[in-house]
């Protein structure tokens, strides 16, 4: 494919001049640029390739869309609520509307710490120097299409940099939101140095519930040695949305990471969540809720990549599909030579709520050190009928015994979610969903 | 008609085979009866047609509460117009406290016309009161923490039935084989709070293949059941005679129902293979 004959929006001439409006360093422009060639000699990814075998995005046309420069009116929008902020204390927050900041907070003992959060565009001219080694140094901008277009065009987004040491105590939040049509190719950048502690609750949502929309994003997380972050995704976007994503997570010695991804929203999503444990030590724990309704098509391509020695890693995601929703999990535990005494584990459950909702669960395995743990599992059931009649026996009515039974699925993961926010929000909004079956 | 269930010529299936074979049975408020019968007779079936089971088909014969038709309802509602059934077996819900669950439950059944997602019963209330009945019941207060059945010893799931039917008061009780799993002491207490609970508020109907349990439960009448029929009812005597002779004398007087378990039995035999 040319250039010319792709999308109205995405066009060398649109490529060019969202470049002359960009102000940043050379370096990130010569990346632009490689990666738009990348974009460009890349076929959108189909059927025949082995990730994208169970998710179909014929009906997906780019040249629907356009680059974000071109209509920035879109900030002065009126965002939809947040799910995670109620009643909680943060110490920083900001909302981007299809990928252009609006409004930011942040507690200004934080910037006294040396913490920068906001506008990756605006913070990437101050600080070029400091940000170079981490953007694009967790996530690949030539993995796909997808990816490659991000990489060139990604606009808006946020960082968030936290200096060696510096404790954040209350959770930093950041709400993307996307406006009808619109596009989000907002990159989150997170870096936590030596020691230092976070949570981050980013969280998306769509204006009108079912209207059309892009999202090609990606997250990228450092977590250096002896760091902790935690970091909640809820995907929220509007079940017009199509939703693809490359997130990565690079986890140093002795560090900790939990990445809890809630998935609701969007008409299609292909994200790959992978998580490298690059330190002695490292240890990460990846919690998945999802809950899909309509035609919803939820695709996730795990990674817990082991490439240093006596890292943990665990991964616990769970679904809940009704009417024809169809999620599918690809998860992979991969083992290095060198990264002995290694601890993996990847579990997948889906339940299932109606006929015609399909789940697929592949785990697999790649080891090729000799000292390790590491194990799988996965598990697809339709909610069990003699529950149901039990908890009818004691005046539930059959709606009310299926919620709770749903709720009591996800309890697993939630019990691991130490967030109280993030636990009643994904609660409620699961339970709002469920519907009755026979 | 007022105060009584009755269960009229109940036939009930499940699939195409035929299990009960026209039951006849009432039991007024304040009665306790005591439903014995070899395995596979067809007692369980019994409780589970009276609370709707969707597997268990009725294809005759009626079920009255108070003269309303009980068949009609749906099985939430048997619940809460006050029969209650202690399972053999009782289901495990794994992620479900105890306590939210039992909430959720009192709740309806003293609100019958509760809708979904109006409010519960007030937390410190109910919490006074849940402790107070496991106090009583000798059942350890973390159990209200733990998960619906998730876990749960043999003995330490009939506790919790029992829990369950004095948080939920019911005006008639199915318990099936309520004692089986418990030691000696654990029979006693449960026999103990069942007479406590019960008095004069419940009919009762005792599932049971031992004497203990009707310790405190003096049954009024002695059912006996044989291949999906009750082919004797009499007095607490019957139950003694049964406990301690076996079915040889009900085998040897009622031949055809002899012979309609043992068809049971080995059809029953033969699915399992
Ligand atoms: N869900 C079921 N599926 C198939 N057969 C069943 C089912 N429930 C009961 N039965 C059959 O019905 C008969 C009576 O069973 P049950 O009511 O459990 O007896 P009891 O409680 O007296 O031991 C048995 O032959 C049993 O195999
Ligand atoms: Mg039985």
């Amino acid at each position: 494919m040319t250039p010319t004959e792709l999308a109205r929006g995405f066009t060398q001439e649109s490529f060019e001049a969202f470049l002359a409006d960009r102000q940043e360093p050379d370096w990130s422009i010569a990346r632009r640029r490689e990666a738009w060639s990348r974009f460009c000699d890349t076929p959108l990814p189909d059927r025949s390739l082995e990730e994208w075998m169970r998710t179909d995005i014929r009906g997906f046309k780019l040249e629907q869309y356009t680059l974000p420069s071109s209509h920035g009116e879109a900030a002065s929008c009126r965002s939809p609520g947040s799910l995670l902020r109620e009643a909680v204390e943060v110490s920083a927050a900001t909302t981007t509307i299809d990928s252009q900041h609006g409004e930011l907070l942040i507690d200004p003992k934080l910037a006294a710490q040396g913490v920068l959060f906001g506008s990756l565009d605006r913070l990437l001219a101050e600080h070029g120097d400091l940000l170079r080694p981490y953007l694009f140094a967790a996530v690949d901008g030539q993995a796909d299409k997808f990816a490659a277009l991000h990489a060139a065009c990604w606009s808006g987004g946020t960082l968030l940099y936290v200096p060696r040491g510096v404790v954040v105590e209350h959770p930093i939040h950041m709400l993307s939101v996307l406006s009808p049509r619109g596009v989000d190719l907002g990159h989150a950048l997170i870096v936590l140095g030596e020691g230092a502690e976070a949570t981050v609750l980013a969280e998306t949502a769509s204006i009108e519930a079912s209207a059309a929309g892009l999202h090609c994003g990606a997250v990228e997380l450092h977590v250096a040695s002896r760091a902790r972050l935690r970091y909640v995704n809820l995907q929220n976007w509007g079940t017009g949305v199509w939703h693809f994503a490359h997130q990565r997570a690079l986890v140093g010695q002795d560090a900790t990471l939990q990445w809890t991804i809630g998935a609701l929203g969007s008409r299609l999503a292909k994200v790959n969540q992978h998580v490298a444990l690059v330190g002695r030590g490292a240890d990460a724990q990846v919690n998945g809720v999802m809950f899909t309704e309509g035609k919803q098509h939820l695709s996730y391509h795990t990674l817990q990549h082991h490439q240093a020695s006596q890292c943990t890693s665990d991964l616990l995601y769970k679904g809940a599909l009704q009417d024809q929703s169809r999620l599918v999990w690809r998860g992979m535990i991969k083992v290095d030579h060198d990264a002995q005494q290694t601890d993996g584990y990847q579990r997948d459950d889906n339940l299932i709520l109606s006929d015609k909702a399909r789940a697929d669960s592949i785990p697999g395995l790649e080891i090729e050190a000799d000292d390790v743990k590491c194990s799988h599992g996965a598990t697809a059931g339709r909610v069990d009928e003699d529950q149901i009649f039990y908890a009818c026996c004691r005046g539930l009515t059959r709606k009310e015994a299926t919620r709770m039974i749903v709720a009591g699925f996800f309890q697993q993961v939630f019990d691991r979610i130490t967030i109280e926010s993030v636990r009643v929000a994904l609660g409620e909004a699961i339970g709002r969903r469920v519907r009755e079956y026979h | 008609m007022s105060e009584t269930l009755s269960i009229v010529d109940l036939h009930v299936s499940v699939g195409e085979k035929p299990i009960l074979k026209g039951v006849c049975m009432t039991v007024r408020r304040g009665e306790i009866h005591a439903l014995m019968g070899p395995n596979g007779s067809g007692k369980s079936t019994l409780g589970f047609a009276i609370m709707g089971h969707p597997g268990y088909r009725v294809t005759q014969g009626r079920v009255d509460l108070d003269g309303h038709d009980v068949l009609a309802m749906a099985p939430h509602e048997r619940a809460r117009a006050g029969v209650f059934l202690a399972f053999q077996r009782p289901v495990s819900i794994p992620g479900v406290k105890m306590a939210d669950f039992l909430r959720h439950a009192a709740t309806n059944v003293r609100r019958p016309e509760r809708k979904e997602g109006e409010e519960l019963l007030p937390m410190r209330q109910f919490r006074k009161e849940l402790n107070e009945k496991m106090q009583q019941l000798k059942i350890d207060p973390e159990f209200a923490r733990r998960y619906v059945n998730e876990g749960f010893s043999g003995g330490e799931m009939k506790r919790a039935e029992i829990l369950q039917m004095a948080m939920l008061r019911p005006r008639f009780a199915i318990l099936d084989e309520t004692d089986s799993g418990l030691d000696v002491d654990a029979v006693r207490l449960a026999s103990q709070s069942i007479a406590e609970i019960g008095g004069e508020e419940m009919g009762i109907l005792i599932i049971t293949h031992h004497e203990q349990l009707l310790e405190h439960n003096k049954p009024h009448f002695t059912h006996v059941m044989l291949g999906g029929r009750i082919v004797e009812t009499g007095g607490p005597e019957l139950a003694m005679e049964l406990h301690k002779r076996g079915y040889d004398r009900i085998r040897a007087a009622h031949p055809e129902a002899a012979a309609d378990e043992d068809a049971l039995e080995s059809m029953a035999a033969g699915s399992k293979n």
